[in-house]
């Protein structure tokens, strides 16, 4: 029997994978999957810093949202990190997301050990952030984090047909005078949302599988964007419940790596699909 | 009257290095080709002119407007390899795009609009293939895809980058009659292009450039061996 905190839950990561497929869709087409990792990894320091806070001014102990606050600030700071490194020209991408992932998890880690130290209790879930775990999500962190997703998908809802323009032809889009440099920071707002949201759940080492692998799959057998976005969040969706599920019943499984194998299954199915 | 085109005092740069000097110039009506050797500036012209690259000073009109004013007159055509064809969109999809100023952002394309570009299709000789995945189509067919989304942006002034280059001759000659038409009708296309041979078969008029104006006119007074050569023979500070 599925208890109805769990079925909370497993609805909470459903939503968080279905975000997650739809939003790494325009990620992946616009180029941009992988800032979703500097992302994820930049949010640590952000959380333990929160965490920190929290703690010093006796707050409760065990409580999310000011935490996910945390995650976002940090994360918009690895972006803004990101974004003044290749502002240049001189340094690329995949180097720059290197730098900047690896400077702020090591500066999260060093914050975490500190926070460990430290007398009092408020740190004590802070490792879930890592590596994830669904099974210690309370209702409402579930309808926090599933909110949070269902949000973005509305976002994409309304801004579907410019951000297909975009991700197609930036330098039409540019002569048609739509507003490129605010659809892309659209687009990072909603990869940094989806990032947070799925922090608690899915944790920030993989969080990025699960922005990638659904919407990857998704477009191996799909012809238009309309049946990728469906099918991304359908693949999110499945992934996010079934390793929602596994990681509830099997307290060592991390839900993290969960969420990834049951993703990983879909992308095999497409791969061998797609090579029919 | 007022060119539907011009730029004056032109001045870009990549890097320090300078791709575009002091260039000015008003286009007519008409067909027109940018003729020059690689790394001339042609595309640049373009691209500058429609604010996509920035640029170190001078400024375009378009119809005697700044572009903010007269963008739903202007048509742009980028090279066909500046995309990723394997993008997951249909040929109608792709040449729907030229819309969307005219449509809600949500939601699927209106009726109307869909069949704007569908006529657009249609005119480039490719109706049947208007369902077709992008990356399933020829290079020819492509480019031809590429053509019909400005087609569909319904301008005035059609600015086109490379829309010849590596076709098969149907898509050229399909082009070519387009591009006729549009003339007939009104409108100013300008061209970029790198092939000598058709310009005086099918051009009015020509811009060479090498980095500045070497020539321009109509081509019986401008496209000239001397102007060719000085083009062609050597940029300038390269011998």
């Amino acid at each position: 029997m599925i208890g109805h905190n769990t079925l909370i839950v497993l609805l909470g990561c459903a939503a968080l994978g279905a975000a997650s497929g739809v939003v790494g869709a325009f990620a992946l087409l616009r180029g941009r999957a992988l800032v979703a990792d500097a992302i994820g990894h930049a949010a640590l320091p952000g959380v333990v810093a929160a965490s920190l806070i929290v703690a010093a001014f006796g707050g409760p102990a065990r409580s999310l949202a000011p935490l996910l606050l945390g995650a976002a600030l940090s994360g918009w700071l690895g972006l803004l990190a990101l974004r003044a490194l290749t502002a240049s020209g001189r340094i690329r991408q995949d180097a720059a997301i290197g730098v900047v992932l690896s400077a702020f998890y090591a500066l999260g880690t060093v914050g975490l050990s500190i926070a460990q130290a430290m007398p009092n209790a408020a740190q004590a879930g802070l490792s879930h952030f890592i590596l994830g775990q669904a099974a210690t999500l309370t209702e409402s962190d579930a309808m926090l984090a599933g909110g949070l997703a269902l949000a973005c998908i509305g976002v994409v809802a309304v801004l579907f047909q410019p951000l297909r323009a975009l991700c197609f032809d930036e330098a039409f889009a540019r002569s048609q005078g739509l507003p490129v440099r605010w659809l892309d920071l659209v687009l990072l707002a909603l990869l940094l949302a989806v990032c947070v949201a799925g922090l608690p759940a899915v944790g920030l080492l993989l969080v990025v599988a699960l922005l990638i692998v659904p919407a990857a799959a998704a477009r191996l057998v799909t012809q238009g964007l309309p049946a990728m976005l469906a099918l991304a969040a359908a693949l999110g969706a499945a992934a996010g419940a079934a390793g929602a599920l596994i990681s509830t019943r099997f307290e060592n499984v991390p839900t993290g790596a969960a969420v990834v194998l049951a993703g990983l299954v879909g992308f095999g199915a497409a791969v061998a699909w797609s090579r029919r | 009257m007022t060119s539907p085109f011009s730029v004056e005092g032109l001045n870009v740069s990549y890097g320090g290095r300078p791709a575009l000097t002091d260039v000015s110039w008003a286009a007519s009506p008409g067909l027109t080709a940018i003729l020059g050797p690689n790394g001339a500036g042609k595309s640049t012209l373009l691209k500058a002119a429609l604010g996509l690259i920035p640029s170190d000073s001078g400024q375009a009109r378009f119809f005697g407007e700044g572009l903010d004013q007269a963008r739903s007159r202007v048509a742009y055509l980028p090279q066909r390899a500046s995309v990723d064809w394997d993008f997951p969109a249909s040929a109608l999809d792709v040449v729907a795009m030229a819309r969307l100023p005219h449509m809600r952002w949500w939601g699927s394309v209106p009726r109307a609009e869909r069949e704007t570009a569908r006529a657009a299709l249609n005119s480039v000789g490719l109706a049947e293939l208007a369902e077709r995945q992008i990356g399933r189509l020829s290079g020819g067919q492509q480019q031809r895809v590429f053509l019909a989304r400005a087609l569909a942006q319904k301008a005035d002034l059609f600015l086109m980058d490379e829309p010849l280059a590596a076709v098969d001759a149907v898509t050229e000659q399909t082009i070519l009659a387009v591009l006729h038409k549009l003339v007939d009708e009104g409108k100013t296309v300008l061209m970029v292009h790198h092939d000598l041979s058709l310009i005086t078969a099918h051009f009015d008029h020509v811009l060479i450039l090498a980095r500045q104006v070497v020539a321009a006119g109509l081509v019986a007074e401008a496209f000239t061996d001397a102007s060719i050569a000085a083009a062609f023979g050597g940029l300038p500070g390269r011998a």
